[in-house]
C-alpha cells in the first residue's frame, strides 16, 4: 500500500514530537491506544489563561499513518481554543492525509487523543 | 466425514472454556487430521476429495485458534456475541497505556544501552510476565459468562493485543542483535 506524500512528509519530518510536564496545571495529557494494531499515542496540550492552546506535543509508537495523524493534529490545534480543538473530526484528518479506508482508524485514534487531552486539562481546572 | 456446523470446541469434543488441556487438544488434533487427510480420499470421488480438503482446513484453523490463548479468548468472546475485533475499538485505560508507552521507550533505547542483550532480556522477561498475568486473569474472567466478567475478558484481550505486539517487536530487535554479533 502506498502512503500519500503528506503522510510521508509527516512521517519523515514529524512536527512537535516531545513531552510536556504532565503534572503542570496548564497541561492536558491524552493517552490512547488501538488494540487492533497495538499503536500507542500520547498527545499533550499546553493551554494559556485565555483558554487557547499555545503548545502541543506528541509521541506515537505505531505505523506511518498513526504518526502522521498525530503530527498533523498538533499543528492544527496550536492557536485554537479548546472548543475549536474539540470540533476537529477524524474525517478531516483522514481527508487531509488521504488515508485509505484500512488506515482511517489511525485518525480516529488522533481524535480520541485530543479529546482525552482536553478532558484531562479540564479535570485539573476543576480540582 | 463430520459436521461442518460445529464450533471449534465441539469439533474437538472439548468443553467451551478458556482453560483447556493442551495435551488432549494435540491428541484430538492428530486424530481429526487422520479422519480428514486427503490421502484417504485419493481414490474417492471429487466431492469427497473436496470435502476432505475443506475438513482439513477447518481442523487446522480450529487448532490454531484453540491452542493460542489470545485467539482462543477472542473466539470465546465471539461465541458469546462480544465484538472484540473492531478496527475502531480503542482502549481507555490511561495507566496501562502509560506503561505501554514507557515499555516502548525502553525498547527503543535498548540498542544504545551499555548492555543491549541484558536490557532486552530484562524487557522480554517483563513483557512475558505481563502476558502470563493477563492469561491468568482471562482464566478467572471466563469462569462465568456474566456481562461484567465478559467485559473484563474483553479488556484483557485488548491488553494482550498490545503486549503481543510489543513482544514481537522485542523479538525482532533480538534477532537483529544476534545478527550483529
Amino acid at each position: 500500500m502506498a502512503y500519500s506524500d503528506k503522510v510521508i512528509d509527516h512521517y519523515e519530518n514529524p512536527r512537535n514530537v516531545g513531552v510536556l510536564d504532565k503534572s503542570a496545571l496548564n497541561v492536558g495529557t491524552g493517552m490512547v491506544g488501538a488494540p487492533a494494531c497495538g499503536d500507542v499515542m500520547r498527545l499533550q496540550i499546553q493551554v494559556n489563561e485565555q483558554g487557547v492552546i499555545e503548545d502541543a506535543k506528541f509521541k506515537t509508537y505505531g505505523c506511518g499513518s498513526a504518526i502522521a495523524s498525530s503530527s498533523l493534529l498538533t499543528e492544527w490545534v496550536k492557536g485554537k481554543t479548546l472548543d475549536e480543538a474539540r470540533q476537529i473530526k477524524n474525517s478531516q484528518i483522514a481527508e487531509e492525509l488521504a488515508l485509505p479506508p484500512v488506515k482511517v482508524h489511525c485518525s480516529v485514534l488522533a481524535e480520541d487523543a485530543i479529546k482525552a487531552a482536553i478532558a484531562d486539562y479540564q479535570s485539573k481546572q476543576n480540582d | 466425514m463430520f459436521d461442518f456446523s460445529k464450533n471449534y470446541f465441539e469439533l474437538f469434543g472439548m468443553p467451551a472454556g478458556f482453560v483447556l488441556d493442551s495435551g488432549a487438544l494435540a491428541t484430538r488434533y492428530r486424530d481429526l487430521q487422520k479422519v480428514v487427510h486427503p490421502d484417504r480420499y485419493a481414490s474417492s470421488g471429487e466431492h469427497s476429495q473436496r470435502l476432505s480438503l475443506q475438513g482439513a482446513t477447518l481442523v487446522n484453523e480450529a487448532y490454531e485458534t484453540l491452542k493460542d490463548p489470545l485467539k482462543r479468548a477472542q473466539y470465546l468472546l465471539r461465541l458469546k456475541g462480544v465484538d472484540v475485533d473492531g478496527q475502531n475499538n480503542t482502549l481507555n485505560d490511561p495507566a496501562f497505556l502509560m506503561e505501554q508507552m514507557e515499555l516502548r521507550e525502553a525498547l527503543s533505547e535498548v540498542r544504545s544501552s551499555a548492555d543491549p542483550q541484558g536490557s532486552l532480556d530484562a524487557l522480554l522477561r517483563d513483557i512475558g510476565a505481563m502476558i502470563q498475568s493477563q492469561i491468568a486473569e482471562l482464566a478467572v474472567s471466563f469462569e462465568e459468562a456474566t456481562p461484567q466478567r465478559l467485559a473484563a475478558a474483553a479488556q484483557s484481550v485488548q491488553k494482550m493485543q498490545f503486549l503481543n505486539k510489543l513482544h514481537a517487536e522485542a523479538e525482532a530487535i533480538e534477532a537483529d542483535l544476534d545478527e550483529a554479533c
